[in-house]
């Protein structure tokens, strides 16, 4: 069960935002929407909450369609950054946990184990306005899964966070979906998709191009990396068959190659050439296939 | 009402009540409430300062007396005979010893009089001087003439007018003075609220969409109940408010005497006070409604006044309209206008205050009333559901159209 949608389409006047996309994400999985902005990721998700209704196609949760009955069961952490910055802490979080359903004390005990986990319990009785956006975005994810939401939907979550609270905002989000959470969330950080998700999903103009578990994607993926480090001459490196793409780095540089065998010809072509200080094959990168089937280059 | 729609009414009703500028502008419109109607006490407190005495250089026969006679019930101002020079008289003015000094005289039976004060600028004190003389005049020229008193309070005995409205039920007089000084005070209130809390309804949709917290809440709540429980939370407000000022006002015109002989609060006509309320509520409903849809479709704050102004402009028309009207209530035009939904809370009210207006005729304007509002809640509640989603870089009213094609499938 789960999640599912089928045959979702969405037209605004003669524009198609989204195009005919048809997921399954089972109970308790966490899944990832990679794409680049006006992808369809934010319309997508608007449709899965009900806030738009799909031109074509049907959205269900557990075999039910989502309407406002469910909504204690659903969390939302929009795009859009935003809560009342008149309001304290606690009395905007007691207003839209009371919205989900749950009771002021459920609240406010809940929010406490939350500030303490994010290491900011003093602001509770602070006005919005006066905290930090870090800080902000924090409160903004408690009100999304104050009320333990069965499925949770994150559109961008990490974004303007720095390091230390994106690492502290990963493990609660991995916490949630070990809790039994179905987590859905969109990213344009292939970093992040990739350590937190198993299944994802690349939407470009509206269409799903690639969907799948990342391992089965990388597996038919077919092309690999090959990691040069040393002193060495690398510009004839392009030329030998089978060798794609080159990348220069600080150290040396990063092949793509059609397939494995390759390597064993470049390493040939470099053995006696010089210094060469590391010399590896790797899996392909999120980012490789994302570039590879988006066909463009992409903010990293 | 499901249990969401009273989180939402509460929130807004408490959040509001709550804040420091809901404390402020009640507490300063009750202190002008206060004031107003204690006027005639605060004025007479500044103008305790005393007897005004004038000097008087008398250069006529026996009119000093007569004049001296028409002072002497006023408590304000006495008057003085000055036989002394017209250069001493100017330094007792200088010195504030005397407030003025006039020099009277008298030529063919007319008075001739020149008033001499620091400044001119009090027109009270000159006006009664001008009063009491031309008091004296006639009783000179009667006396001249040989007439009577009696013959003389004759000749300026008041005509004595009694109207009578053929009419039944139409108002008297008295009732229409009345009726024009409470019309005149609820048609001021409700203009007021209606664009107060109107464009705080607007700006606190502005304001939840532009801080972006709008989408967390209609993934949690219908835009529909959303809206509505903040429709009424801020009426309940705007009564509250209503309520607090009227009873400050009504618990100090109760002690006051000008007021109350104006108003005549002694018999405050009851179903006139329903109507108005019926009539606030309604117009609070229609103009409420427009400013939250106008609302959702902006994206910045600062858009707000720009969108509102021609649903402002409604309000402002119906006000002039209605103060027009307060003249003239039976003429056609404000009858028409009466009919119009957007202008029918002040100016069927207005005629139902002044005028005799039959059933039917109140009963079709507020059926177009209720229409209206009605049709603006279904239209409003899709266009709201679209709008709050919506993010342009500059607002305008096109923006309607798009907002209601995006609540389509």
């Amino acid at each position: 069960m789960g999640l599912v949608l089928q045959h979702v389409t969405k037209q605004f006047g003669s524009f198609v935002a989204v195009d005919d996309v048809t997921l399954s994400i089972p109970k308790q999985r966490m899944f990832g929407f990679l794409g680049a902005n006006g992808a369809g990721k934010t319309t997508t998700f608007r449709m899965i909450l009900g806030l738009l209704e799909p031109t074509k196609g049907e959205i269900t949760w557990n075999g039910e369609r989502i309407t406002y009955k469910h909504s204690h069961l659903i969390g939302y952490l929009p795009e859009e950054r935003g809560l009342y910055p008149k309001l304290k802490v606690k009395e905007q979080l007691i207003y839209l946990g009371r919205l989900r359903g749950l009771h002021k004390e459920e609240i406010v005990k809940e929010m406490r184990d939350w500030l303490e986990r994010f290491k900011i319990p003093q602001y509770e009785d602070q006005k919005v306005e006066q905290l930090s956006k870090g800080n902000q975005q924090k409160i903004q994810f408690i009100a999304a899964v104050l009320h333990r939401p069965q499925l949770l939907i994150l559109d961008e979550p990490f974004s303007g966070l720095d390091p230390v609270n994106v690492e502290m905002l990963k493990e609660a989000v991995i916490d949630l979906q070990k809790k039994g959470t179905t987590i859905v969330f969109s990213s344009h950080r292939m970093e992040h998709v990739e350590q937190l998700c198993e299944h994802i999903c690349i939407m470009h103009k509206g269409k799903p191009i690639v969907h799948g578990s990342i391992k089965e994607l990388k597996r038919s993926f077919g092309k690999k990396n090959v990691i040069i480090h040393g002193e060495l001459p690398f510009d004839t490196l392009i030329h030998i068959p089978g060798v794609i793409k080159m990348e220069k780095t600080v150290e040396g540089v990063r092949l793509q190659i059609a397939d494995e065998s390759v390597s064993q010809h470049i390493l040939e072509h470099i053995y006696s050439k010089g210094f060469i200080r590391t010399f590896s094959l790797e899996e392909p990168s999120l980012n490789d296939i994302f570039i590879e089937k988006v066909g463009a280059a992409y903010e990293q | 009402m499901s249990n969401k729609f009273w989180i939402v009414f509460l929130h807004t009703y408490v959040t509001k009540l709550k804040s420091k500028s809901f404390l402020i502008s009640t507490i300063v419109t009750a202190l002008i409430v206060f004031g107003i109607s204690q006027l005639d006490r605060i004025i007479e407190a500044f103008s305790n300062d005393g007897q005004k005495t004038i000097g008087v250089i008398d250069e006529t026969n026996g009119w000093y007396e007569a004049l001296q006679a028409q002072f002497q019930t006023n408590k304000e101002t006495s008057l003085v005979r000055h036989d002394g020079s017209e250069e001493q008289a100017k330094t007792y003015v200088q010195t504030d010893q005397w407030y003025a000094y006039i020099v009277l005289d008298v030529q063919n039976a007319q008075p001739k009089v020149t008033y001499y004060a620091k400044n001119i600028a009090d027109s009270d004190v000159t006006h009664e001087i001008e009063q009491a003389l031309q008091q004296v005049k006639i009783a000179m020229m009667a006396k001249q003439i040989g007439l009577t008193y009696e013959q003389i309070n004759a000749l300026y005995a008041p005509i004595a007018m009694e109207k009578v409205a053929l009419e039944q039920h139409a108002k008297t007089e008295e009732q229409l003075n009345q009726a024009r000084a409470i019309v005149y005070v609820l048609l001021f209130a409700m203009y007021m609220f209606v664009l107060m809390y109107g464009s705080m309804m607007m700006m606190e949709v502005a304001t939840e969409k532009s801080s972006r917290i709008m989408e967390i809440l209609i993934s949690s709540i219908s835009p529909i109940q959303q809206l509505f429980g903040k429709i009424l939370g801020i009426a309940l407000l705007s009564l509250t408010q209503f309520i607090l000022i009227f009873s400050v006002g009504y618990a100090s015109m109760k002690n006051s005497d000008m007021l109350r002989q104006l108003i005549g609060m002694d018999e405050l006509p009851l179903s006139l006070i329903l109507y108005g309320i019926l009539f606030f509520l309604l117009g609070y409903l229609l103009y409420a409604m427009s400013f939250a849809v106008l609302g959702s479709i902006v994206s910045r704050v600062e858009e707000v006044q720009q969108m509102a102004g021609p649903v402002t402009m409604l309000v402002v028309a119906a006000f002039i309209m209605a103060m027009f009207g307060l003249n003239a209530p039976e003429s056609p035009f404000m009858t028409a206008m009466s009919f119009v939904p957007f202008f029918t809370p002040m100016i069927m009210f207005l005629r139902i205050g002044m005028l005799n207006v039959p059933t039917w005729e109140i009963v079709l304007s507020i059926g177009l009333l209720v229409g209206t509002i009605a049709f603006l809640f279904v239209f409003g509640s899709k266009v709201y559901r679209g709008g709050v989603l919506m993010y342009n870089q500059a607002s305008s009213w096109k923006d309607l159209k798009q907002a209601w094609q995006l609540t389509k499938k």
